[in-house]
């Protein structure tokens, strides 16, 4: 009889790579469809856009290198990028901003580098990066929610203004921002960095339309989703909690000791945690494996430091949100966590 | 110490890090009673089937054995017997694929039973506590006693360890998954385990003994609490089912919370650890006089219609098995002898059954799925947390795969236990494990190697060492002796003169030496300066090859004493003989004495020395033609480079006489001379000195006549092979002549 030989273990745990990043994308749901809610269907036009823009460059770049073409596309990784990517950006930036966008994540970043595995950068970031510094008009005309709009934007109206530049009307976005009280509005955490400068406190910052209370309308509840589907992600082991906690610890406290110093000028804990990509850039962004550390203790200090420089860039920096140059700068500093990381081996360290 | 007991015996455990949870599918196997099966119709027993050496073969082709009959003797460390597993008649003796994963074919003994299955006459001892030490551990030994846990661990040895034990821990825990082999033999013999477990307290005296059972076998612990009531130096202690707590550092860790050092064993902390099943054995051994011939067997998996445990004879062949429990094998079926963890999968079904084999799992394809394709690394890093060694395998799959030796070791790659759980957990399916047995052997391989070139470049070394000492050695022996018995002025003279030997060519072209020496002589004369500093090895060895020579001169001489043979020194002899008689008429003069003594090499020289003397006496004038003469007198003297140089120093003298300031040549033709003579025998130095400073003295009247003189010396002294005393006396008394005729020429 002809036996098969293996070697072992001959038993595995069934995880694979695509069911992992099916579970991360299935998680951005809650943080999406709250998106979907504030800001209109824009968000799914994007989402589209990037999904078959970077299908399409993975497959051609797969083409080019030999490689088969639906095996890496089916691992999910490719789509991952794209759903982080869309889910970063305006949902009203003209359609050429996220195809550019994709294009760079999956070629430039990923496929260039080596493919899967081999990036040293987290391809969602690098490219909101890229973005940001080439078109930072289009990367920065965030709507408000809707509730706060004069008029409600339909999604046709969506479609017309992603891929001509102009509503069927002739309004273009900017025109679009303006609210009921006639005042062109921006994300909360631009509005309280554009006041403060002003030498406005918080308080007086806080009174205007796009905040209620102590959150900015809406991202709050962004954040929310982003929290809900990130739990998740850890309760099914997809990621571990080092990074997550890492980001929002070292945030909370730096913002606490904020608070205390400057009160006048500093929005506080919880404004800091519900704001912005808090929340999708700790549980989704920054716990990315293959750009982040690897070792436990190394994620802690991975976390802990993104957080330090997105608190800074967002109290000090020139751009009101940092966390995708918090993940950039600290992905250049996995390797050197990584070795000064390492954990004990067992029977190293042990007195005889 | 009494903190760590106590907090044991309220059943703390200490868990290790990582660990998974594969399905068990322990419940397949673990319902039924254990089974015997009928005795099969061939046996293939290994004579090695534990770690250590082969036990030396005491039986022969065709011999009938009764069951338990030892076939083997233990001869060397760690050797263990085995033994006939049922009475028969051997078959054969031959190599067969052995239970490893490499099936490299082990010298077994083919076994065909005679169905009577009659014993040999055996020992039991009812009371094992009256035994010594040594008895109780020779049983063990000769009863063929190795580990049964996996690795086939001789275990009287590790009965006997030098190390005090403090915690002896009994390895139930089972934890790969679909083997329950130890699970029903706890069931069915736990009282007869317990006194295994006796025996080994006797021969360890530890301060506590420590069985570990998984939480998933109820059963077998209620049997083991029940039958170790009585003893309270033994605690059964359940442990959390995860794997893989059994592998025998991660046990200790879970239960004693120690530690085993890197590269060291559990004895190095006090801690023994032995297989509930090889305990099983020890009880057999001692109470029964059993010798390790059986064991219970796993046969499970998804083709087996029968899953269950059985009682194997040892060397049962792996299809008897799978046939009795009844096997419908599936498209590229695997057999994997182990758990689906760290078994191997087998070649073929016909292998024996060895000490060490625990389960046959025979699996189809929806239980364990074939491994897919290997994806890339996203370095998710879940095998580091599976990893219970904490180690960062994903780190080192990097590493193995380009090879980076040294990054290897630095990340601990030899603490890893290959246990599994990495790859069992890995999402892109990579075979780390796999990544890690080739690097481990290749290191191994490299290191090996290393060993190899150090060895050789240490040897090398060595050698080199050896030889500068040898060469030193040899250069103070040329320099010691000379130093101590010249003047600082000599010792410069010396060294001139070796700078002249050196620079010689080495195949002596006489005419080309003369000319040479004819050139320095006069480069000398314009520059005064010394020469630079000789290599002495060169001369030293130039030395050493004319003293041979001289010797060998010297012994044809003896041999052939007075005897006119046809050598060539004598023909040159004969030659100066004739030059110089010719001379001597033309100065009606003549010497008898002299050339009437040609016997002796030394005499010979001195002969021709006197000869020349007598012809340049007679000549008064310088003539060219003399010289000529002379020259040619010395270059017909046997082909030896000391010859040819002292000849050309005589070149040199002569035609320095010409010019009136000579005593620098005069020094200079002295120095050739003491360095040319190989011995440097003082005496010999110090006569030839005396005689030089007599014919110096004596050549005060007539300078041309003095430097003549002294080249007859040189020539004499250079002459002398052996350079005794009476070469040295002869040649002085030679000088001493010439000299005196000398003074009759001048007179005249």
């Amino acid at each position: 009889m002809k036996l098969t030989m293996a070697s072992s273990p001959h038993s595995h745990s069934h995880k694979s790579l695509s069911r992992l990043m099916q579970t991360v994308i299935l998680a951005c749901i809650p943080g999406l469809i709250a998106q979907l809610y504030l800001f209109g269907t824009g968000v799914l036009i994007q989402l589209i856009l990037a999904l078959v823009t970077a299908s399409l460059s993975e497959a051609i770049i797969m083409r080019i290198r030999n490689r088969p073409v639906w095996s890496t596309l089916s691992d999910g990784s490719a789509w991952l990028t794209a759903v982080l990517l869309a889910l970063s950006i305006p949902p009203l930036a003209p359609w050429w901003v996220i195809v550019i966008g994709s294009f760079f994540a999956i070629v430039i970043v990923k496929q260039l580098y080596g493919g899967l595995g081999f990036n040293l950068f987290n391809p969602a970031m690098a490219a909101y990066v890229l973005l940001l510094i080439s078109f930072p008009v289009q990367m920065t005309t965030w709507m408000p929610v809707s509730d706060l709009l004069a008029d409600r934007i339909s999604l046709t109206q969506q479609l017309s203004v992603i891929f001509n530049g102009f509503t069927s009307a002739g309004f273009s976005v900017d025109q679009l921002r303006v609210g009921v009280d006639g005042v062109t509005m921006a994300t909360p955490l631009d509005t309280i960095k554009t006041d403060i400068a002003h030498g406005l406190t918080v308080s007086e910052s806080m009174q205007a339309a796009i905040f209620n209370s102590w959150l900015g309308q809406g991202w709050g509840w962004v954040n929310l989703g982003f929290l809900i589907g990130g739990l998740y992600l850890i309760k099914a082991k997809v990621i571990n909690w080092h990074i997550p906690v890492g980001v929002l610890a070292s945030i909370a406290v730096c913002s606490a000791i904020g608070y205390i110093a400057a009160p006048g000028t500093e929005p506080g804990m919880i404004f800091h945690l519900f704001s912005g990509a808090t929340m999708l850039g700790a549980f989704f962004i920054a716990t990315d494996p293959v750009s982040a550390a690897t070792t436990n203790r190394g994620r802690l200090i991975y976390g802990a430091l993104i957080g330090l420089l997105v608190y800074l860039i967002r109290t000090f920096g020139g751009y009101p949100d940092a966390m995708a140059f918090a993940v950039l700068l600290l992905n250049m500093a996995v390797p050197l966590i990584d070795y000064y990381t390492q954990p004990r081996t067992y029977g190293h360290g042990v007195n005889k | 110490m009494e903190k760590l007991i106590a907090q044991i015996k309220q059943g703390k455990v200490w868990p290790f890090p990582g660990g998974i949870h594969p399905p068990g599918q322990k419940t397949i196997s673990n319902t039924q009673a254990i089974t015997r099966l009928p005795l099969p119709g061939k046996l293939v027993v290994p004579l090695k089937q534990h770690i250590g050496a082969n036990g030396q073969l005491i039986v022969d082709k065709g011999q009938q054995v009764l069951k338990g009959q030892a076939l083997t003797k233990p001869i060397a460390n760690w050797s263990v017997p085995v033994h006939a597993p049922t009475s028969g008649i051997i078959n054969d003796i031959c190599q067969m694929p052995s239970a490893h994963p490499s099936a490299l074919p082990e010298l077994s003994v083919i076994i065909e039973p005679d169905g009577q299955d009659q014993w040999c006459e055996l020992a039991p001892v009812t009371t094992p506590s009256q035994l010594s030490h040594e008895q109780l551990i020779d049983i063990i030994h000769d009863r063929g006693i190795a580990g049964m846990g996996g690795a086939g661990f001789p275990t009287y040895i590790k009965a006997d360890s030098r190390k005090a034990i403090e915690y002896f821990i009994v390895n139930a825990v089972e934890c790969e998954p679909y083997i329950t082999a130890d699970d029903v033999l706890m069931r069915e013999h736990a009282a007869d385990i317990i006194a295994g477990i006796e025996i080994m307290q006797q021969l360890l005296t530890p301060t506590l003994t420590i069985v570990g059972i998984e939480d998933n076998k109820p059963e077998a612990i209620a049997a083991m609490q029940a039958a170790a009531e009585h003893n309270d130096k033994i605690i059964i202690q359940t442990v959390p089912t995860i794997y893989p707590s059994g592998g025998e550092k991660q046990l200790i860790k879970l239960l004693t919370n120690k530690e085993v050092p890197s590269g060291g064993i559990p004895a190095d902390i006090g801690v023994l650890v032995q297989n509930v099943g090889t305990l099983f054995a020890v009880h057999q051994a001692v109470y029964e006089g059993k010798p390790l011939i059986e064991r219970v067997i796993t046969v499970t998996g998804n083709t087996i219609h029968k899953p269950g445990n059985v009682w194997a004879l040892l060397g049962t062949e792996i299809k008897h098995l799978l046939d009795c429990q009844g096997f419908s094998p599936v498209p590229q079926q695997r057999v994997v002898m182990g758990g689906p963890m760290m078994g191997f999968t087998l070649p073929t079904v016909r292998i024996g059954v060895v000490k060490t084999t625990n389960c046959i799992l025979a699996p189809d394809h929806d239980e364990l799925a074939e491994p897919g394709p290997e994806k890339a690394c996203i370095r998710c890093s879940a095998c580091a947390d599976a990893c219970p060694a904490s180690l960062l395998p994903q780190q080192l799959q990097w590493f193995a795969k380009s090879k980076e030796y040294d990054k290897l070791k630095e990340h601990n790659l030899f603490d890893c236990i290959e246990c599994g759980a990495c790859a069992y957990v890995c999402p892109s399916e990579i075979p780390l494990v796999q990544y890690y047995r080739v690097a481990k052997v290749e290191i191994k391989e490299q290191q090996a190697e290393q060993v190899k070139a150090e060895r050789a470049k240490e040897r090398f070394e060595l050698r080199k060492q050896r030889l500068e000492r040898e060469q030193e050695a040899r250069q103070n022996r040329h320099k010691r002796k000379p130093a101590a018995e010249k003047s600082a002025d000599e010792k410069q003279k010396i060294a001139d003169a070796l700078a002249r030997v050196k620079n010689k060519p080495a195949k002596g072209d006489e005419k080309s030496a003369v000319a040479a020496a004819i050139a320095r002589a006069k480069a000398k004369k314009q520059n005064q300066d010394t020469e630079l500093e000789p290599d002495n090895s060169d001369v030293a060895l130039e030395r050493a090859a004319r003293k041979e020579q001289a010797r060998k001169y010297k012994e044809q001489k003896a041999a052939s004493n007075t005897a006119a043979d046809p050598d060539d020194k004598k023909s040159a002899v004969a030659a100066a003989i004739a030059r110089a008689k010719a001379k001597k008429a033309a100065a009606s003069e003549s010497d008898n004495e002299s050339t009437s003594a040609p016997a002796d090499d030394k005499k010979a020289a001195v002969a021709a020395a006197i000869a020349r003397a007598k012809a340049k006496k007679a000549a008064q004038a310088v003539s060219v033609e003399n010289d000529n003469s002379e020259s040619e007198v010395a270059t017909a003297s046997p082909a030896d480079n000391k010859k040819a140089a002292v000849a050309a120093a005589i070149a040199r003298a002569k035609a320095k006489k010409a010019a009136p300031a000579v005593s620098v040549e005069n020094d200079d033709a002295e120095s050739e001379i003491t360095t040319a003579s190989p011995a440097d025998d003082k005496k010999a130095a110090v006569a030839a000195a005396i005689a030089r400073a007599k014919a110096k003295k004596a050549a005060k009247a007539e300078q041309a006549a003095s430097v003549e003189n002294d080249n007859s010396e040189s020539e004499v002294t250079t002459a002398s092979p052996a350079d005794n005393k009476k070469a040295a006396v002869a040649a002085a008394i030679a000088r001493a002549k010439a000299k005196k005729l000398q003074q009759e020429g001048s007179d005249q």
